[in-house]
This record gives C-alpha cells, sequence and structure tokens, in this order.
C-alpha cells in the first residue's frame, strides 16, 4: 500500500499528519508531504484511518 | 423493570413515556453537542493538546450516540400504547394522528439523521461532494428536533425545560456566529500556519 494527495482536492487541513506521521509531514502552508515508500503492514491500519479521515477525501490509499 | 415499572406506576405514570421524555432530553443534548462540534471542527479549531482529529472523533462519536438515543426515543413513543403512533409515522411525516404538525418535525428530522449518517458512514464510497451537500442538511434537522421538543415536549412546559431549550438554541447561536465570524475574516478555506 501507499499513499497519494490529490492536490486539487487537499485544503491543508492537517489531519492526516496528525494521524500518520511517520508516513505524513506537513509543508510550511499546511499541505502534506506524503512518503512514497510502500507502507509496511503494521502501520497500514494508521494509513487507513488517514485516508478515512480527510476532510475532503484528498488522501487516496493505492495498492501496491 | 418490575420494580421500575411498579414504582413509576405508583408515581401515576407510565414508564415508557417517562422514557420517551427523558431520551428525547437526551437526544436533544447530545444533538445540539454535536452540532457545536460539527460547527466548531470545521473552523480547524485546534491546540497542540486538542489536535483536530479529536474534535472530529468526538464529533462523530456523539453524533452516533445521539442517532442510537433518538433511535430509542422514537422506539418507546412507538411501544407506548397510551397514545398510538403507527411505526410508518417514524419515518413518513404528516402520517401521525397525534399532533400531525408537531410529530412531524420530529420525522423530519429523525430521517434527515438517518441520511446524514448513512453518507458520512459511506462517505469514501460517495465521494465527498455528495457527502458536504447532504451533510448541510443536518443544520436544518437541529432546529426541527428543537421546534419538535418546544411543540410537543412534555418537560418543555416547564421553567427548567424550557431553560434547557434556550441553553441549547444560544449555545448552537453562538457557536454559528463564530464559525461566520471566523468565515468572514479568513475566508471559507483557511491555510494552516499560511500567510492569509
Amino acid at each position: 500500500m501507499r499513499l497519494r494527495v490529490n492536490p486539487i482536492a487537499c485544503a491543508a487541513h492537517g489531519l492526516c499528519a496528525e494521524l500518520f506521521p511517520e508516513w505524513i509531514q506537513l509543508d510550511e502552508w499546511g499541505y502534506p508531504i506524503v512518503d512514497d515508500e510502500p507502507i509496511p503492514p503494521h502501520l497500514q491500519v494508521h494509513a487507513r484511518r488517514a485516508v478515512a479521515q480527510c476532510p475532503t477525501l484528498a488522501l487516496v490509499a493505492e495498492k501496491a | 423493570m418490575g420494580a421500575f415499572t411498579a414504582a413509576a406506576a405508583s408515581a401515576g405514570g407510565n414508564p415508557l413515556w417517562y422514557a420517551t421524555r427523558s431520551f428525547g432530553l437526551v437526544a436533544l443534548a447530545l444533538l445540539t453537542a454535536s452540532v457545536l462540534l460539527g460547527v466548531l471542527t470545521s473552523q480547524r479549531i485546534a491546540t497542540p493538546k486538542w489536535p483536530r482529529f479529536a474534535s472530529q472523533a468526538l464529533h462523530r462519536n456523539v453524533s452516533l450516540l445521539a442517532l442510537a438515543v433518538v433511535g430509542v426515543h422514537v422506539l418507546t413513543t412507538l411501544m407506548d400504547t397510551y397514545v398510538r403512533i403507527t411505526w410508518w409515522a417514524a419515518v413518513v411525516p404528516f402520517t401521525s394522528a397525534y399532533r400531525t404538525g408537531y410529530v412531524a418535525l420530529g420525522t423530519i428530522a429523525f430521517d434527515l439523521l438517518l441520511v446524514v449518517t448513512a453518507t458520512s458512514l459511506a462517505r469514501t464510497l460517495t465521494g465527498h461532494r455528495w457527502w458536504r451537500l447532504v451533510h448541510w442538511s443536518a443544520y436544518a434537522a437541529w432546529p426541527l428536533a428543537l421546534g419538535h421538543y418546544l411543540g410537543t415536549g412534555t418537560d418543555a412546559r416547564t421553567s427548567w425545560g424550557l431553560l434547557f431549550a434556550l441553553a441549547c438554541l444560544g449555545a448552537v447561536s453562538v457557536a454559528v456566529l463564530i464559525r461566520l465570524a471566523i468565515e468572514r475574516r479568513e475566508g471559507p478555506v483557511r491555510v494552516w500556519g499560511g500567510g492569509r
């Protein structure tokens, strides 16, 4: 599983970085910088939570 | 339950009627809390000790609890045979022979609550646009519920019952005014940590 951000939908709420700081940092304007590496199984529950809680559904989980 | 029934009967009332009233009051309090949290969450109010996901999770859980309490309120209303209300009057407005208008307010609020909850739980399937559109109807559900309480609530005629309604109204009004003030100042989309 990898994470991707839809930059048009993202409104910089920043919940994803609160919920999954291992993979997501915020830039100085509050937009997420997402690690491109595949997410190990033990962290995928946090990735899925961040995807589900995004207020604008801009964070997407992709297989492989 | 037996002792409770006996106690309530000796106090001169039907336990289902007491249940309907008390669950209705708790439901209105929870719905008010849900609206407050929703209004304030959307404004990205957060501190290092109270992150945004906490407000969002609380809003979600309080709303689900409110729906459950409303469900019990509806159920005890239907079970109470003192006033006969058919089961479809719980979902189809204006079909209750008893206080048609005021019961309908509650029915419409209940329907809106069901739709808002369903679209929220299936948000990743329906998409953001649909969810957002439907979620605005939560603003209609709350005053409908308040009107239902003021119109047909037994306790709304007491001074504390009226005070409770005013407290709910005041809290939501203040929250909405705060939201409007922030949006007027910052614009509808605020960039966290940005220069706006």
